[in-house]
Protein backbone atom coordinates (compact mmCIF):
# COMPACT_ATOMS: atom_id res chain seq x y z
CA UNK A 1 0.00 0.00 0.00
CA UNK A 2 2.51 2.30 1.06
CA UNK A 3 4.37 4.12 -2.08
CA UNK A 4 8.39 3.46 -2.02
CA UNK A 5 9.17 7.17 -1.79
CA UNK A 6 12.97 6.29 -2.16
CA UNK A 7 15.52 8.77 -0.53
CA UNK A 8 13.07 11.59 -0.16
CA UNK A 9 10.61 9.88 2.54
CA UNK A 10 12.02 12.24 4.64
CA UNK A 11 10.97 14.91 2.54
CA UNK A 12 7.88 13.92 1.41
CA UNK A 13 6.83 12.03 5.13
CA UNK A 14 7.45 15.49 6.55
CA UNK A 15 5.78 17.81 4.49
CA UNK A 16 2.44 15.56 4.17
CA UNK A 17 2.59 15.75 8.23
CA UNK A 18 3.24 18.94 9.11
CA UNK A 19 1.12 20.71 6.40
CA UNK A 20 -2.02 18.19 7.46
CA UNK A 21 -0.80 19.09 11.41
CA UNK A 22 -1.20 22.90 10.35
CA UNK A 23 -4.88 22.12 8.66
CA UNK A 24 -6.03 20.44 11.50
CA UNK A 25 -4.94 22.62 14.11
CA UNK A 26 -6.75 25.44 12.00
CA UNK A 27 -9.74 23.89 11.52
CA UNK A 28 -9.98 22.64 15.13
CA UNK A 29 -8.90 26.30 15.98
CA UNK A 30 -11.91 28.18 14.31
CA UNK A 31 -14.38 25.30 15.67
CA UNK A 32 -13.08 25.81 18.94
CA UNK A 33 -13.40 29.55 18.90
CA UNK A 34 -16.59 29.65 16.94
CA UNK A 35 -18.39 27.19 19.39
CA UNK A 36 -16.81 29.57 22.38
CA UNK A 37 -18.51 32.67 20.91
CA UNK A 38 -21.79 31.04 19.61
CA UNK A 39 -22.35 30.16 23.60
CA UNK A 40 -21.41 33.11 25.04
CA UNK A 41 -23.70 34.49 22.13
CA UNK A 42 -26.84 32.58 23.99
CA UNK A 43 -25.75 33.28 27.20
CA UNK A 44 -25.51 36.47 27.53
CA UNK A 45 -28.97 36.87 25.09
CA UNK A 46 -30.73 35.03 27.28
CA UNK A 47 -29.68 37.60 30.26
CA UNK A 48 -30.63 40.27 28.45
CA UNK A 49 -34.01 39.25 27.63
CA UNK A 50 -34.48 38.08 31.13
CA UNK A 51 -33.81 41.38 32.20
CA UNK A 52 -35.97 43.30 29.66
CA UNK B 1 3.13 75.98 6.99
CA UNK B 2 6.48 77.01 7.94
CA UNK B 3 5.03 78.32 11.07
CA UNK B 4 4.33 74.43 11.65
CA UNK B 5 7.51 73.53 10.06
CA UNK B 6 9.70 75.91 12.05
CA UNK B 7 7.81 74.68 15.39
CA UNK B 8 7.93 71.17 14.83
CA UNK B 9 12.41 71.77 14.10
CA UNK B 10 12.18 74.09 16.89
CA UNK B 11 10.92 71.30 19.18
CA UNK B 12 13.16 68.88 17.99
CA UNK B 13 16.15 70.80 18.64
CA UNK B 14 15.11 71.62 22.26
CA UNK B 15 14.00 68.57 22.86
CA UNK B 16 17.07 66.73 21.74
CA UNK B 17 15.92 63.38 20.69
CA UNK B 18 15.53 63.93 16.86
CA UNK B 19 19.12 65.05 16.19
CA UNK B 20 21.64 63.68 18.91
CA UNK B 21 19.66 60.17 19.17
CA UNK B 22 19.12 59.11 15.73
CA UNK B 23 22.87 59.97 15.02
CA UNK B 24 24.19 58.25 18.22
CA UNK B 25 22.21 55.15 17.44
CA UNK B 26 23.49 55.44 13.75
CA UNK B 27 27.20 55.80 14.88
CA UNK B 28 26.79 52.84 17.34
CA UNK B 29 25.29 50.18 15.37
CA UNK B 30 27.98 50.51 12.40
CA UNK B 31 30.44 50.19 15.38
CA UNK B 32 28.92 47.08 16.77
CA UNK B 33 29.44 45.70 13.25
CA UNK B 34 33.31 44.86 12.90
CA UNK B 35 32.68 43.47 16.56
CA UNK B 36 30.64 41.18 15.28
CA UNK B 37 31.67 40.03 11.83
CA UNK B 38 35.33 40.71 12.45
CA UNK B 39 37.78 43.31 11.71
CA UNK B 40 38.62 41.98 8.27
CA UNK B 41 38.91 45.14 6.02
CA UNK B 42 37.83 42.99 2.92
CA UNK B 43 35.00 41.82 4.36
CA UNK B 44 33.67 44.69 5.58
CA UNK B 45 34.52 46.96 2.63
CA UNK B 46 31.96 44.16 1.23
CA UNK B 47 29.06 44.62 3.26
CA UNK B 48 29.18 48.03 4.27
CA UNK B 49 26.95 50.00 1.95
CA UNK B 50 24.19 47.30 2.85
CA UNK B 51 25.15 47.87 6.65
CA UNK B 52 25.23 51.59 6.32
CA UNK B 53 21.79 51.53 4.54
CA UNK B 54 20.38 49.30 7.21
CA UNK B 55 21.82 51.25 10.01
CA UNK B 56 20.28 54.51 8.59
CA UNK B 57 16.89 53.00 8.19
CA UNK B 58 16.92 51.59 12.00
CA UNK B 59 17.90 55.18 13.53
CA UNK B 60 15.20 56.33 10.97
CA UNK B 61 12.56 53.67 12.80
CA UNK B 62 13.40 54.41 16.20
CA UNK B 63 12.70 58.29 15.68
CA UNK B 64 9.04 57.64 14.48
CA UNK B 65 7.38 56.98 17.75
CA UNK B 66 7.89 60.95 18.83
CA UNK B 67 7.00 62.16 15.23
CA UNK B 68 2.96 62.45 16.07
CA UNK B 69 2.86 61.13 19.95
CA UNK B 70 4.06 64.01 21.76
CA UNK B 71 1.16 66.02 19.67
CA UNK B 72 -1.41 63.56 19.54
CA UNK B 73 -0.99 63.75 23.67
CA UNK B 74 -1.15 67.24 24.13
CA UNK B 75 -4.06 67.54 21.42
CA UNK B 76 -2.03 69.27 19.01
CA UNK B 77 -2.89 67.21 16.01
CA UNK B 78 -7.00 67.99 16.87
CA UNK B 79 -6.00 71.42 16.61
CA UNK B 80 -4.27 70.41 13.35
CA UNK B 81 -7.29 68.03 11.60
CA UNK B 82 -9.49 71.34 12.40
CA UNK B 83 -7.15 74.27 11.09
CA UNK B 84 -7.97 75.56 7.48
CA UNK B 85 -4.85 73.44 6.15
CA UNK B 86 -5.61 69.90 5.26
CA UNK B 87 -3.97 66.83 7.38
CA UNK B 88 -2.48 65.72 4.31
CA UNK B 89 -0.07 68.51 4.03
CA UNK B 90 0.02 68.75 7.57
CA UNK B 91 1.42 65.19 7.85
CA UNK B 92 3.58 66.34 4.64
CA UNK B 93 5.41 69.05 7.15
CA UNK B 94 5.72 66.60 9.46
CA UNK B 95 7.21 64.37 7.35
CA UNK B 96 9.84 66.69 6.01
CA UNK B 97 10.67 67.98 9.58
CA UNK B 98 11.31 64.77 10.88
CA UNK B 99 13.74 64.37 7.60
CA UNK B 100 15.33 67.56 8.70
CA UNK B 101 16.18 66.36 12.05
CA UNK B 102 16.65 62.46 11.32
CA UNK B 103 17.24 61.78 7.61
CA UNK B 104 19.53 64.63 6.78
CA UNK B 105 22.05 64.23 9.88
CA UNK B 106 22.46 60.97 8.70
CA UNK B 107 22.75 62.01 5.15
CA UNK B 108 25.50 64.01 6.26
CA UNK B 109 27.51 61.88 8.79
CA UNK B 110 27.37 58.71 6.57
CA UNK B 111 30.84 59.22 5.23
CA UNK B 112 32.20 59.02 8.03
CA UNK B 113 31.04 56.18 8.73
CA UNK B 114 32.23 54.72 5.72
CA UNK B 115 35.77 55.27 6.62
CA UNK B 116 34.87 53.51 9.53
CA UNK B 117 33.33 50.38 7.15
CA UNK B 118 36.64 50.74 5.16
CA UNK B 119 33.97 51.69 2.07
CA UNK B 120 35.72 51.61 -1.45
CA UNK B 121 36.54 54.86 -2.87
CA UNK B 122 33.77 55.62 -5.37
CA UNK B 123 31.18 54.28 -2.66
CA UNK B 124 31.18 57.46 -0.72
CA UNK B 125 29.18 59.75 -3.53
CA UNK B 126 27.09 57.10 -4.54
CA UNK B 127 26.47 56.29 -0.39
CA UNK B 128 25.19 60.05 0.21
CA UNK B 129 23.25 59.79 -2.98
CA UNK B 130 21.35 56.78 -2.31
CA UNK B 131 20.55 58.11 1.15
CA UNK B 132 20.03 61.38 0.14
CA UNK B 133 17.10 60.04 -2.36
CA UNK B 134 16.15 57.33 0.23
CA UNK B 135 15.69 58.90 3.58
CA UNK B 136 12.69 61.69 2.24
CA UNK B 137 10.63 57.67 1.30
CA UNK B 138 11.44 56.57 4.75
CA UNK B 139 10.77 59.74 6.63
CA UNK B 140 7.14 59.84 4.52
CA UNK B 141 5.95 56.01 4.86
CA UNK B 142 6.64 56.08 9.02
CA UNK B 143 4.34 59.07 9.29
CA UNK B 144 2.04 56.66 7.86
CA UNK B 145 2.89 53.86 10.59
CA UNK B 146 2.69 56.88 13.20
CA UNK B 147 -0.30 58.09 12.04
CA UNK B 148 -1.91 54.40 12.04
CA UNK B 149 -0.56 53.05 15.55
CA UNK B 150 -0.96 56.65 17.06
CA UNK B 151 -3.93 55.98 19.47
CA UNK B 152 -2.25 52.55 20.95
CA UNK B 153 -0.40 52.72 23.89
CA UNK B 154 2.92 51.33 23.69
CA UNK B 155 2.84 51.17 19.72
CA UNK B 156 6.54 51.36 19.23
CA UNK B 157 7.25 47.49 18.54
CA UNK B 158 3.51 47.25 16.62
CA UNK B 159 4.60 50.18 14.51
CA UNK B 160 8.38 48.16 13.69
CA UNK B 161 6.20 44.99 12.61
CA UNK B 162 3.92 47.39 10.65
CA UNK B 163 6.66 50.14 8.84
CA UNK B 164 9.77 46.94 8.32
CA UNK B 165 7.64 45.45 5.40
CA UNK B 166 7.04 48.64 3.65
CA UNK B 167 10.28 49.75 3.76
CA UNK B 168 12.10 46.73 2.13
CA UNK B 169 11.69 48.82 -1.52
CA UNK B 170 13.15 51.38 -0.35
CA UNK B 171 15.93 49.35 1.08
CA UNK B 172 16.29 46.46 -1.59
CA UNK B 173 16.93 50.10 -4.11
CA UNK B 174 18.71 52.10 -2.21
CA UNK B 175 21.24 49.34 -0.67
CA UNK B 176 21.46 48.35 -4.31
CA UNK B 177 22.45 52.06 -5.69
CA UNK B 178 25.26 52.14 -2.65
CA UNK B 179 26.66 48.58 -3.76
CA UNK B 180 27.08 49.09 -7.03
CA UNK B 181 28.89 52.81 -6.83
CA UNK B 182 31.09 50.98 -4.43
CA UNK B 183 32.14 48.36 -6.59
CA UNK B 184 32.32 50.64 -9.83
CA UNK B 185 29.55 49.59 -11.35
CA UNK B 186 26.83 51.95 -13.02
CA UNK B 187 23.95 52.74 -10.17
CA UNK B 188 21.41 54.49 -12.55
CA UNK B 189 18.65 51.87 -12.94
CA UNK B 190 18.59 51.27 -9.14
CA UNK B 191 18.80 54.55 -8.42
CA UNK B 192 15.66 55.55 -10.83
CA UNK B 193 14.17 52.98 -9.17
CA UNK B 194 14.68 54.21 -5.85
CA UNK B 195 13.94 58.46 -7.25
CA UNK B 196 10.58 57.08 -8.12
CA UNK B 197 9.78 55.26 -5.25
CA UNK B 198 10.52 58.21 -3.32
CA UNK B 199 8.46 60.46 -6.03
CA UNK B 200 5.46 58.33 -5.66
CA UNK B 201 5.83 57.98 -1.72
CA UNK B 202 6.31 61.55 -1.13
CA UNK B 203 2.99 62.85 -3.65
CA UNK B 204 0.40 59.84 -2.32
CA UNK B 205 1.48 58.44 1.18
CA UNK B 206 -0.17 61.62 2.95
CA UNK B 207 -3.20 60.66 1.60
CA UNK B 208 -3.00 57.76 3.61
CA UNK B 209 -1.46 58.87 6.35
CA UNK B 210 -4.11 61.83 6.62
CA UNK B 211 -7.03 59.01 6.84
CA UNK B 212 -5.43 56.92 9.00
CA UNK B 213 -4.88 59.78 11.27
CA UNK B 214 -8.82 60.87 10.88
CA UNK B 215 -9.98 57.74 11.83
CA UNK B 216 -7.91 58.03 15.11
CA UNK B 217 -8.88 61.58 15.88
CA UNK B 218 -12.51 60.59 15.73
CA UNK C 1 -24.09 46.21 15.05
CA UNK C 2 -25.51 48.52 13.00
CA UNK C 3 -27.21 47.87 10.07
CA UNK C 4 -26.65 50.99 8.25
CA UNK C 5 -28.60 49.91 5.42
CA UNK C 6 -31.60 49.49 6.67
CA UNK C 7 -32.07 53.43 8.33
CA UNK C 8 -29.94 54.52 4.70
CA UNK C 9 -32.26 53.34 2.15
CA UNK C 10 -36.17 52.59 2.96
CA UNK C 11 -35.49 49.76 0.62
CA UNK C 12 -34.62 46.63 1.76
CA UNK C 13 -31.37 45.54 -0.47
CA UNK C 14 -31.92 42.57 -2.23
CA UNK C 15 -29.36 39.98 -4.43
CA UNK C 16 -25.70 39.95 -3.23
CA UNK C 17 -25.72 43.01 -0.75
CA UNK C 18 -28.42 41.82 1.37
CA UNK C 19 -25.89 39.58 2.81
CA UNK C 20 -24.21 42.60 4.22
CA UNK C 21 -26.85 42.30 6.79
CA UNK C 22 -25.44 40.21 9.61
CA UNK C 23 -28.61 37.81 10.67
CA UNK C 24 -28.88 37.45 6.57
CA UNK C 25 -25.28 36.22 6.47
CA UNK C 26 -25.39 33.59 9.31
CA UNK C 27 -28.88 32.13 7.98
CA UNK C 28 -26.96 32.09 4.81
CA UNK C 29 -23.53 30.50 6.51
CA UNK C 30 -25.69 28.20 8.46
CA UNK C 31 -27.01 26.38 5.67
CA UNK C 32 -24.46 26.63 3.25
CA UNK C 33 -21.53 25.53 5.80
CA UNK C 34 -22.21 21.58 6.50
CA UNK C 35 -22.09 21.16 2.41
CA UNK C 36 -18.86 23.41 2.13
CA UNK C 37 -16.99 21.48 4.88
CA UNK C 38 -18.27 18.13 3.46
CA UNK C 39 -16.77 19.27 -0.38
CA UNK C 40 -13.33 20.76 0.91
CA UNK C 41 -13.30 17.65 3.43
CA UNK C 42 -13.67 15.08 0.44
CA UNK C 43 -11.46 16.98 -2.13
CA UNK C 44 -8.81 17.42 -0.04
CA UNK C 45 -8.63 13.34 1.34
CA UNK C 46 -9.58 12.44 -2.35
CA UNK C 47 -6.88 14.53 -4.18
CA UNK C 48 -4.10 13.97 -1.61
CA UNK C 49 -4.66 10.10 -1.27
CA UNK C 50 -4.21 9.92 -5.03
CA UNK C 51 -1.44 12.29 -5.37
CA UNK C 52 0.48 10.20 -2.79
CA UNK C 53 -0.66 6.93 -3.27
CA UNK C 54 -1.64 6.69 -7.06
CA UNK C 55 0.76 9.18 -8.97
CA UNK C 56 4.30 7.86 -10.24
CA UNK C 57 7.71 9.67 -9.47
CA UNK C 58 8.93 12.19 -11.49
CA UNK C 59 12.13 11.07 -13.18
CA UNK C 60 14.01 13.90 -12.07
CA UNK C 61 12.15 14.68 -8.77
CA UNK C 62 12.05 11.06 -7.78
CA UNK C 63 9.05 11.03 -4.95
CA UNK C 64 9.47 14.70 -4.12
CA UNK C 65 7.00 15.84 -6.35
CA UNK C 66 4.76 14.18 -4.73
CA UNK C 67 5.21 17.81 -2.27
CA UNK C 68 3.33 19.76 -5.24
CA UNK C 69 -0.05 18.96 -4.60
CA UNK C 70 -0.06 20.87 -1.08
CA UNK C 71 2.50 22.83 -1.98
CA UNK C 72 0.86 24.81 -5.09
CA UNK C 73 -2.51 25.62 -3.41
CA UNK C 74 -1.15 26.55 -0.26
CA UNK C 75 0.91 29.09 -2.58
CA UNK C 76 -1.99 29.88 -4.89
CA UNK C 77 -4.09 30.37 -1.86
CA UNK C 78 -1.51 32.59 0.37
CA UNK C 79 -2.13 34.75 -2.54
CA UNK C 80 -5.40 34.72 -2.78
CA UNK C 81 -6.38 35.39 0.46
CA UNK C 82 -4.43 38.34 1.13
CA UNK C 83 -6.47 39.28 -2.37
CA UNK C 84 -10.08 38.65 -0.77
CA UNK C 85 -8.59 40.75 2.24
CA UNK C 86 -8.34 43.50 0.08
CA UNK C 87 -11.18 43.22 -1.68
CA UNK C 88 -13.65 43.15 1.68
CA UNK C 89 -11.33 46.10 2.94
CA UNK C 90 -12.34 48.17 0.07
CA UNK C 91 -15.85 46.98 0.33
CA UNK C 92 -16.00 47.64 4.25
CA UNK C 93 -14.34 51.56 2.95
CA UNK C 94 -16.90 52.33 0.45
CA UNK C 95 -19.92 50.90 1.27
CA UNK C 96 -19.38 50.36 5.11
CA UNK C 97 -20.53 46.57 5.52
CA UNK C 98 -19.40 45.35 9.25
CA UNK C 99 -20.03 41.63 7.21
CA UNK C 100 -17.24 42.92 4.58
CA UNK C 101 -14.36 43.65 7.30
CA UNK C 102 -15.24 41.12 9.52
CA UNK C 103 -14.56 38.41 6.63
CA UNK C 104 -11.55 40.38 6.12
CA UNK C 105 -10.54 39.94 9.48
CA UNK C 106 -11.45 36.32 9.59
CA UNK C 107 -9.68 35.14 6.56
CA UNK C 108 -5.69 36.58 7.99
CA UNK C 109 -4.98 33.70 9.80
CA UNK C 110 -6.01 31.47 7.05
CA UNK C 111 -3.56 32.99 4.81
CA UNK C 112 -1.11 32.84 7.99
CA UNK C 113 -1.30 29.19 7.78
CA UNK C 114 -1.41 29.08 4.02
CA UNK C 115 1.70 30.71 3.98
CA UNK C 116 3.24 28.76 6.58
CA UNK C 117 2.66 25.76 4.81
CA UNK C 118 3.66 27.09 1.19
CA UNK C 119 7.33 28.11 3.09
CA UNK C 120 7.73 24.88 4.99
CA UNK C 121 7.21 22.43 1.99
CA UNK C 122 8.99 24.87 -0.08
CA UNK C 123 12.16 24.22 2.33
CA UNK C 124 11.59 20.57 2.60
CA UNK C 125 10.96 20.47 -0.86
CA UNK C 126 14.05 23.10 -1.75
CA UNK C 127 16.51 20.85 0.33
CA UNK C 128 17.19 17.62 -2.01
CA UNK C 129 16.12 19.69 -5.20
CA UNK C 130 18.58 22.48 -4.56
CA UNK C 131 20.95 21.30 -1.70
CA UNK C 132 19.44 23.99 0.56
CA UNK C 133 16.56 25.20 2.77
CA UNK C 134 16.27 28.22 2.13
CA UNK C 135 17.47 30.37 -1.06
CA UNK C 136 16.65 34.21 -1.41
CA UNK C 137 14.87 33.20 -4.31
CA UNK C 138 12.81 36.37 -5.38
CA UNK C 139 9.15 34.03 -5.12
CA UNK C 140 10.84 32.38 -1.28
CA UNK C 141 11.35 35.86 -0.35
CA UNK C 142 8.43 37.52 -1.88
CA UNK C 143 6.40 34.99 0.11
CA UNK C 144 8.75 35.80 3.28
CA UNK C 145 7.42 39.52 3.32
CA UNK C 146 3.92 38.60 2.63
CA UNK C 147 4.12 36.14 5.82
CA UNK C 148 5.47 39.94 7.44
CA UNK C 149 2.51 41.43 6.14
CA UNK C 150 -0.01 39.00 7.23
CA UNK C 151 1.44 39.35 10.57
CA UNK C 152 1.05 43.18 10.60
CA UNK C 153 -2.49 43.16 9.82
CA UNK C 154 -3.41 40.43 12.01
CA UNK C 155 -0.90 42.70 15.26
CA UNK C 156 -3.08 45.70 14.67
CA UNK C 157 -6.72 44.57 14.22
CA UNK C 158 -5.32 42.97 18.21
CA UNK C 159 -3.74 45.99 19.12
CA UNK C 160 -6.94 48.28 18.54
CA UNK C 161 -9.56 48.51 21.23
CA UNK C 162 -12.68 50.20 19.36
CA UNK C 163 -13.90 47.81 16.74
CA UNK C 164 -14.82 50.41 13.81
CA UNK C 165 -11.30 51.77 14.35
CA UNK C 166 -9.50 48.80 14.01
CA UNK C 167 -11.57 47.63 11.01
CA UNK C 168 -10.60 51.47 9.28
CA UNK C 169 -7.40 51.46 10.13
CA UNK C 170 -6.57 47.97 9.26
CA UNK C 171 -7.88 48.27 6.10
CA UNK C 172 -6.33 51.44 5.43
CA UNK C 173 -3.25 49.09 6.47
CA UNK C 174 -4.07 45.80 4.05
CA UNK C 175 -4.71 48.44 1.21
CA UNK C 176 -1.20 50.22 1.52
CA UNK C 177 0.40 47.07 2.15
CA UNK C 178 -0.70 45.71 -1.11
CA UNK C 179 0.95 48.36 -3.13
CA UNK C 180 3.88 47.74 -0.85
CA UNK C 181 3.45 43.99 -1.47
CA UNK C 182 3.75 44.65 -5.50
CA UNK C 183 6.52 47.12 -5.32
CA UNK C 184 8.60 44.98 -2.91
CA UNK C 185 7.86 41.93 -5.79
CA UNK C 186 8.88 43.54 -8.33
CA UNK C 187 11.84 45.46 -6.21
CA UNK C 188 12.75 41.54 -4.84
CA UNK C 189 13.22 40.16 -8.94
CA UNK C 190 15.51 42.91 -9.20
CA UNK C 191 17.48 42.29 -5.96
CA UNK C 192 18.25 39.49 -7.27
CA UNK C 193 18.78 39.34 -10.55
CA UNK C 194 21.91 41.70 -8.95
CA UNK C 195 22.76 38.42 -7.47
CA UNK C 196 23.16 35.75 -9.77
CA UNK C 197 22.97 36.85 -13.96
CA UNK C 198 20.08 34.24 -14.44
CA UNK C 199 17.55 31.76 -12.75
CA UNK C 200 19.37 28.72 -12.04
CA UNK C 201 16.57 27.92 -9.18
CA UNK C 202 13.16 28.04 -11.54
CA UNK C 203 10.79 27.33 -9.86
CA UNK C 204 8.07 27.32 -13.08
CA UNK C 205 6.27 23.74 -12.43
CA UNK C 206 3.18 24.60 -14.54
CA UNK C 207 4.87 24.22 -17.68
CA UNK C 208 6.25 20.75 -17.38
CA UNK C 209 3.66 18.85 -15.08
CA UNK C 210 2.35 16.11 -16.82
CA UNK C 211 -1.18 14.99 -16.84
CA UNK C 212 -0.55 12.53 -13.88
CA UNK C 213 -0.08 15.01 -11.84
CA UNK C 214 -2.12 17.83 -13.36
CA UNK C 215 -5.46 16.05 -12.21
CA UNK C 216 -4.92 15.45 -8.78
CA UNK C 217 -3.46 18.71 -8.24
CA UNK C 218 -6.28 20.07 -9.93
CA UNK C 219 -8.41 18.18 -7.24
CA UNK C 220 -6.08 19.41 -4.48
CA UNK C 221 -6.52 23.33 -5.33
CA UNK C 222 -10.82 22.54 -5.31
CA UNK C 223 -9.80 21.41 -1.44
CA UNK C 224 -8.11 24.11 -0.77
CA UNK C 225 -10.28 26.68 -2.27
CA UNK C 226 -13.38 25.10 -0.73
CA UNK C 227 -11.27 24.91 2.44
CA UNK C 228 -10.56 28.52 2.69
CA UNK C 229 -14.28 29.04 1.70
CA UNK C 230 -15.27 27.17 4.75
CA UNK C 231 -13.08 28.69 7.23
CA UNK C 232 -13.46 32.16 6.39
CA UNK C 233 -17.29 31.90 6.54
CA UNK C 234 -17.13 29.92 9.55
CA UNK C 235 -14.61 32.43 11.02
CA UNK C 236 -16.50 35.55 9.94
CA UNK C 237 -19.46 34.24 11.74
CA UNK C 238 -17.65 33.89 15.24
CA UNK C 239 -16.54 37.16 14.24
CA UNK C 240 -20.16 38.57 13.96
CA UNK C 241 -21.03 36.88 17.22
CA UNK C 242 -18.06 38.06 19.08
CA UNK C 243 -18.87 41.34 18.37
CA UNK C 244 -22.78 41.47 18.66
CA UNK C 245 -21.91 39.79 22.37
CA UNK C 246 -19.40 42.71 22.82
CA UNK C 247 -22.43 44.95 22.40
CA UNK C 248 -25.02 43.48 24.10
CA UNK C 249 -22.72 43.99 27.15
CA UNK C 250 -21.68 47.29 26.33
CA UNK C 251 -25.55 47.97 26.56
CA UNK C 252 -25.83 45.98 29.81
CA UNK C 253 -23.18 48.14 31.25
CA UNK C 254 -24.86 51.34 30.44
CA UNK C 255 -28.33 50.05 32.15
Amino acid sequence: MMPDLGKYADAVLSAYGVSILLLVALVLLTIVQGRRARRALIAIEKRSRNDG
Amino acid sequence: MTALLTRDLALAIRAGGGFGLGLAFFLIVTVMVPFAVGPVPELLARIAPGVLWLGALLACLLSLDRLLALDWEDGTLDLLATSPLPLEAALSIKALAHWITTGLPLVLISPVLGVLMNLPGPGFVWLVVSLALGTPALSVIGTFGAALTVGVKRGGLLMSLLVLPLYVPTLIFGAEVARRGAQGMDPTTPLLMLAGITAGVVALMPLASAAALRVNLR
Amino acid sequence: MSMSNETAAPKRPSGFWSYANPVKFLGLTERVLPALWLLSGLSLVVGLIWGFFFTPDDFRQGSTVKIIYLHVPSALMAINAWFMMLVASLIWLIRRHHVSVLAAKAAAPVGVAMTLIALFTGAVWGQPMWGTWWAWDPRLTSFLILFLFYLGYMALWAAIEDPDTAADLTSVLCLVGSVFAVLSRYAVNFWNQGLHQGASLSLDKEENVADVFYFPLLVCIAGFVLLFFALVLYRTGTEIRLRRARALLAREARA
